[in-house]
């Protein structure tokens, strides 16, 4: 079968790495229409995970599962088996609240809560517990907008709104509050789409900087940021995934034609 | 790559210059200058239709918060009185009951002569209040200012046509002479009507207060906020963010946006049926009408708050999703904050419908006469838009310049709800 192939192909290389999450025949529907029509995944813990493919391809979609953000999205159904650490994420056992603060997002466009800097960062930690004193809080903070590359720029006003700051900072700022609550998985959907080339720059250097501290998986529809940024590459298209694996590769030697119209620009 | 035998034909460009193209171009403009002239005078004929309304009440309103009184010399005679000054320091019910009207009418009589009144037949309460702070007056004449009866507030107002003919007109020539007779020895003024601002309804237009409507349209409104505000709120966030969107919710939403256009009196109707009839709550009172406007003013919450939930993005639910919020958490530490803006714009707006609301709180018997203000919210009580009813429906002069008295204390106190609108909203509103 197709995704048994692949799955052996998956984790074939990834033999000597950790398995963070494993995706199994995962299909998504929309009400009648199929989204997604079975896919099968692994997600190291070492590495950025690169998705791609053209527009609508369900590389959004799929991402989204990851961490049951579909949940939130009326009449989605997601079959198949997801698991995080070995442990089924759709069993009815899952804490989704949990869930959501083991896998972080950050999302296409930057989504400060409209509150102050240091409110966005701590508001994780604070509903989860997990900061016993302010000074605690005031730490996790400081260390999470460090981490984002943003501490410099607004340790002195800790207290303006986050709305207040650039495209790129504001980004930054959504990643330092995915970072705030200590996430084992980071699922960035499109986090540079929306920012200029220099505001771009800065999150792919930043997201070099988080890999090996948090399993990141990241959706691009910039083919030169997949190839900069990650180490696996997946590529989708009309809802299955056409092929996964190295990224160097996947761009230096598709195995699937389909890949390989893709990376050379026939269509996307 | 520029290969010239396969570039298109050169296009031919648009004769802008053209008298077509001059005169539709000129068309375009005049329908524009036409356009903005007709929103200008539709304006215009609004704001012309307000100035008028407001013109009309305050110029015929405004005199009813003046009083005419007139100067009685007082004499407390203790015999015509039946209490003497120690029997009423003794015993204050005895001093209560004493024969203020004799004693006043006396006084007035001799003072003014009796062919006409010229004193309110309410006018011995503030002499019993008088003596009541200090009993050692009597046996003495006390210079005091009681108010006059209505016809001769309305002469001092200069409120009554005195050119037209005796019988078109409500007051007799005896008391135009009365007045004149009081206006050339300086025994008429006009004061500040404390009555019509701290009093209750009375039959004499000239004792008649707007307090005791104000004070039970507000007991009111407090019931109605309490009950429709935390009900309309909660009823949309479960609608907007938790409820499953399926036929039932669809029902239900319809139902919703056909309740906020049912006419208000059906409401007064059900507020018959069910708090007096079924649940047997006190008939007239604001807890009842409260309830009632509640019921009314619940649909129109909802909606707004519904319409303001709608509006705060989806991007901020998601990112509170997405760092482990659970939806409780969702609702009240993002959208809630965000949404409370426009749930109390709505609230406010619904407020200001139930404070002008009369017809469903006829049907609940808040129409009564009660000269006395209401203490809570299970005494009787009237409000100010029925009041305002009332008093349109009497004949005499005086009260005619009491219902526009009222509807300028009613449009101030709307005035007032709406200045608290916009200052809460401003003051909640995030902006980002």
């Amino acid at each position: 079968m197709n995704d048994l192939s692949l799955a052996a192909a998956a984790t074939a290389p990834a033999a000597e790495k950790s398995l963070k999450m494993t995706a199994r025949d995962v299909r998504v529907f929309y009400g009648e229409f199929e989204a997604i029509k079975g896919v099968s995944i692994d997600v190291t813990r070492e590495d950025v995970t690169a998705f791609i493919g053209p527009s609508g391809c369900g590389k959004s979609t799929f991402l989204r599962c990851l961490n049951r953000m579909n949940d939130t999205v009326a009449g989605a159904k997601v079959m198949g088996d997801i698991r995080l650490d070995g442990e089924d994420i759709y069993s009815s056992g899952m804490d989704v609240v949990q869930l959501r603060a083991r896998v972080g997002m950050v999302f296409q466009k930057p989504n400060p809560f409209p509150k102050s800097i240091y409110e966005n960062v701590a508001y994780g930690p604070r509903i989860h517990g997990l900061a016993r004193s302010r000074a605690d809080m005031d730490v996790i903070v400081e260390k999470s907008l460090r981490r984002a590359g943003l501490w410099d720029e607004v340790k002195d006003r800790l207290a303006d709104s986050g709305t207040a700051l650039s495209g790129g900072q504001q980004q930054r700022l959504c990643i330092a509050r995915a970072i705030a609550v200590n996430p084992e998985v980071i699922l960035m959907d499109e986090p540079a789409s929306a920012l200029d080339p220099i505001a771009t720059a800065k999150i792919e250097e930043l997201i070099d900087e988080l890999r090996g501290r948090y399993a990141i998986v990241i959706v691009t529809h910039n083919m030169q940021q997949a190839a900069r940024v990650s180490q696996k590459t997946a590529f989708f298209h009309l809802g299955t995934m056409v092929e996964y694996g190295d990224t160097r590769e996947i761009f230096t030697n598709p195995k699937e034609t389909r890949t390989k119209d893709y990376i050379t620009g026939r269509y996307g | 790559m520029t290969d010239r035998s396969t570039a298109p034909a050169a296009v031919t460009p648009t004769a802008w210059a053209s008298p077509q193209m001059q005169a539709r171009i000129r068309r375009r403009y005049r329908q524009e200058r036409l356009f903005k002239l007709t929103g200008m005078g539709a304006l215009a004929l609004a704001a012309g239709f307000l100035v008028f309304l407001m013109a009309s009440i305050v110029s015929s309103g405004w005199t009813s918060f003046l009083q005419a009184e007139v100067s009685v010399p007082v004499t407390l005679d203790p015999a015509r009185l039946g209490v003497t000054a120690a029997q009423a320091k003794a015993d204050p019910a005895l001093l209560r009951r004493a024969n203020f009207q004799g004693v006043l009418a006396d006084s007035v009589a001799k003072a003014h002569g009796d062919e006409v009144e010229i004193v309110s037949d309410g006018a011995w309460l503030a002499l019993r209040k008088a003596v009541e702070a200090d009993p050692g007056l009597i046996g003495r004449t006390v210079p005091m200012w009681v108010i006059a009866t209505s016809n001769l507030d309305q002469l001092a107002k200069g409120r009554i046509d005195l050119g037209a003919d005796e019988g078109d007109r409500p007051v007799t020539d005896a008391e135009i002479a009365a007045w004149k007779r009081l206006e050339a020895k300086g025994g008429i003024r006009t004061v500040l009507n404390t009555t019509f601002l701290t009093g209750a309804d009375s039959v004499d237009p000239e004792l008649a207060g707007v307090w005791g409507a104000l004070k039970g349209s507000f007991l009111t409104l407090i019931v109605t906020l309490l009950i429709s505000f935390p009900v309309g709120v909660l009823a949309a966030i479960y609608l907007e963010e938790f409820a499953p969107k399926n036929r039932w919710t669809d029902i239900i939403e319809v139902s919703i946006n056909n309740l906020a256009a049912v006419p208000s009196i059906i409401f007064g109707l059900l507020g018959l049926a069910v708090f007096l009839n079924t649940m047997n709550m006190p008939r007239s009172a604001p807890i009842v009408g409260g309830l009632t406007l509640a019921l009314m003013t619940l649909p129109v919450i909802v909606i707004a708050s519904r319409a303001a939930i709608k509006a705060v993005p989806p991007s901020i639910r998601d990112a509170a999703l997405g760092v482990g919020a659970s939806r409780v958490q969702v609702v009240f530490h993002h959208v809630l904050p965000l949404a409370l803006p426009g749930m109390l714009t709505g609230t406010i707006l619904g407020m200001a419908r139930a404070l002008g609301e009369t017809a469903p709180l006829l049907m609940i018997g808040m129409r009564a006469f009660l000269t006395s203000v209401p203490q809570g919210f299970t005494q009787p009580a009237t409000a100010l838009p029925v009041q305002i009813f009332i008093w349109s429906d009497n004949v005499s002069r005086g009260f005619v310049e009491k219902t526009s008295g009222a509807i300028i204390v009613l449009l101030l106190f709307l005035l007032l709800i709406n200045s608290l609108a916009i200052y809460l909203r401003n003051r909640f509103e995030v902006r980002w």
